[in-house]
């Protein structure tokens, strides 16, 4: 107030703004306005960092369920139970050979909700894993990688990178001999382009298997320092990694005009049933250029906002709100019916029998029992090096938005299950049944048997059916469809062997029951 | 203020730079410089020198009972040391696969983790080893027996 200011009124002025702190801090709060309106609410989201992510209107084809499964906001979900627990467990875990097992132990055993806290982690990393590898085979499923989307599909590579880096790392902390062995087989994985090297003759010039595994080890052997980088990786660099690429996705959907969709999604919403268009804004907005943000290509729309979509805020955000609470319940579950493991304190001396990595990397685990560097690097590098390329070869447009779309579609897709999860049976049967290469010809060189090996044989079979059903639809989207579908299979496959039918010695064995007792 | 009139330049004729332009342009292309030149040096820096691990010599007695061609694994030691006629010698016991320790079975070493078999020799007989089981340096004087886990010999060097 700009009036004179006497002693008594200048006091009055003071209490009343006093009083008056709370309704202006809930005004610095929800500066357009309390949400209650389709306007405030688009304000609100718009002007809020987190929430300004989304875009403020959703097309009511990306809120059916079935465009999405939820899948993304459910890896997010599971990303965000494991960085709340992970941060508790921080409290009492401590990183060093001497004091790490005995910490996980009174985490699991003495302090308070401990073992829940500890099992919802491992849980929530589990779901986490199997949602991301679901959520990258819907957007390719759905074709949601083609133009405008190939850089968030990049991106979303990355992010299935840091997961599984993620999930390897934090493998190692409990420090007990499951830990200590996948890691001493997963360091000498990274060490593996040696066995190319080597055979080469020019390892003593060119290493770059024995620097990965120095880098990641800091050491010859997996010791302390080992356990700090691990450490380091799992709980600050890796986290800090995945936080920013999900920063750059989220924005990106935004950017690239939203979840894909058909070219002709009104028109399928127009012939559903129950379901009429919806055209305008209840009321429009303040703002025109909240429009020119979010609508893309088309006329931009006067006095009425783009046709059949929804404010996010509450539809998406409810929608989310589910889907997390889903992600929470299914953890929970998981963690109170069954504990996370932990066996006998690390021995560098007594491998572990079976010494598995994670279920996740038991398909690669298997691959790696014929050819360490084949099965680690080699055919990993070139799965990721072909996903990266899929949106650059698949240029087409028939199919964008629908599920399995695309020449061939869910036909192609089922037969290219079949043949998925037939050759690496076929190939691993054989190599079971009568061994490989080296039991043949004990002689044979090395270099042979890394070129020729089960890996190689099932990657070499799946790139030729895939390049079969280019020349048969005539499109590299069938090829692809058939590829990733055979990857897949061959994915599910590989690892339910290297699961439940490798024993002692890797071995294979019909059950556990057959194990023999050590 | 007066503004001089200057002649129109063509694509042919640029403009010079202004020296605040290469003063700029200097100074942004000398930061990115000395960046990179940081960014080297934090690279090298997880690239450890001085390796942490345990001594890789120690010295070993050996039972007298020792049969010849049996395995002696010194306790604590992932090394199998032999006597036989010709002498003395050591085989590393980390698979060249992997790097698992592996076990003395009846016919030669077996790996747990994915099968590898050597025999006594070190020579891979099955299993995805590239490689045969490394012999390890062995010197003898007098009495004491040292083995160097970090030196390899060609397989078949024995020391009397």
């Amino acid at each position: 107030m700009d009036a004179e200011l006497t002693p008594q009124n200048a006091l009055r002025e003071f209490v009343r703004d006093l009083k008056a702190v709370p309704r202006r801090l809930y005004e610095t709060a929800f500066r357009g306005g309390p949400p209650t309106t389709d306007r405030t609410r688009s304000t609100f989201v718009f002007g809020n960092v987190f929430l300004h992510l989304h875009s403020v209107r959703t097309h009511r084809w990306s809120l059916r369920w079935t465009a999405t499964l939820g899948l993304g906001i459910a890896s997010v979900s599971a990303f965000l139970i494991t960085l709340v627990t992970g941060v508790l467990l921080m409290f009492y875990y401590k990183p060093s050979p001497d004091a790490a097992y005995q910490s996980i132990k009174d985490i699991h055993f003495v302090v308070p909700t401990g073992r829940l806290i500890r099992n919802l982690h491992r849980w929530a990393a589990n779901v986490m894993v199997v949602t991301v590898i679901l959520h990258m085979a819907r957007a390719f499923y759905t074709a949601a990688y083609r133009k405008p989307r190939e850089y968030n599909w990049l991106i979303g590579i990355g992010l299935l990178v840091t997961t599984l880096g993620l999930s390897f790392t934090g493998y190692l902390l409990p420090w007990d001999q499951l830990a200590y062995w996948a890691i001493t087989i997963g360091a000498n994985i990274a060490q593996s382009p040696r066995e190319v090297t080597d055979a080469l003759g020019i390892t003593r010039y060119f290493d770059p298997g024995g620097l990965q595994r120095l880098l990641l080890l800091g050491s010859d052997n997996v010791g302390s320092e080992a356990l700090i980088r691990f450490f380091l990786l799992h709980v600050m660099i890796l986290p800090l990694a995945l936080t920013a690429l999900l920063a750059v996705h989220f924005w990106r959907i935004r950017k690239d005009g939203g979840m894909v969709r058909p070219a002709d999604v009104d028109a399928r919403i127009a012939a559903m049933r129950h379901e009429e268009t919806y055209p305008v804004f209840t009321e429009a907005p303040a703002k025109t250029y909240h429009l020119a943000a979010i609508v893309r290509g088309r006329t931009p729309a006067v006095g009425r906002g783009p046709e059949n979509t929804v404010p996010s805020m509450p539809h998406l955000f409810y929608a989310e709100l589910g889907v997390f609470m889903l992600t929470l319940l299914l953890c929970l579950g998981l963690a109170l019916v069954s504990d996370a493991p932990l066996k006998e304190l690390a021995n560098p001396n007594v491998p572990e029998n079976p010494a598995k990595a994670p279920w996740y990397f038991l398909g690669l685990q298997e691959l790696v029992s014929f050819s360490a560097f084949m099965g680690g690097v080699g055919i990993p590098a070139i799965v990721l090096i072909g996903l990266g390329m899929i949106p650059y070869l698949d240029r087409e447009t028939r199919g964008t938005g629908e599920w399995f779309g695309g020449p061939g579609g869910w036909p192609l897709v089922r037969i290219s299950a079949f043949i998925g999860l037939v050759t690496p049976l076929l190939i691993e049967s054989l190599a079971i049944h009568f061994g490989w290469l080296r039991e043949w010809f004990p002689k044979i060189p090395q270099l042979a048997v890394t070129l020729v090996n089960p890996a190689t044989l099932l990657a070499s079979a799946y790139a030729l059916y895939s390049i079969w059903c280019i020349r048969r639809y005539q499109s590299a989207r069938a090829g692809a469809l058939a590829l990733f579908t055979c990857f897949l299979c061959g994915f599910v496959v590989l690892t339910m062997i290297g699961t439940y039918f490798r024993g002692p010695n890797w071995t294979f064995y019909w059950s556990p029951a057959q194990w023999p007792g050590h | 203020m007066t503004i001089s009139a200057k002649p129109a330049r063509s694509r042919l004729d640029p403009e010079p730079m202004t020296r605040r332009d290469w003063l700029g342009l200097g100074s942004l292309w000398a930061t990115g410089g000395a960046l990179l030149f940081g960014l080297i040096g934090m690279l090298r820096l997880p690239k450890a020198a001085v390796l942490s691990s345990p001594s890789k010599r120690f010295q070993v007695a050996l039972p007298e009972t020792l049969a010849a061609g049996a395995a002696f694994v010194p306790p604590g030691r992932a090394v199998a040391v032999f006597r036989d006629a010709q002498g003395i010698y050591a085989i590393s016991k980390i698979c060249t696969h992997l790097g698992c320790v592996v076990k003395t079975g009846a016919e030669g070493f077996e790996c747990p983790c994915h099968g590898s078999r050597f025999a006594f020799d070190g020579s891979v007989t099955k299993g995805p080893a590239p490689r045969e089981l490394p012999w390890l340096k062995v010197s003898v004087r007098g009495n004491v027996i040292t083995i160097d886990e970090g030196a390899t010999v060609p397989p078949g060097t024995k020391v009397a």
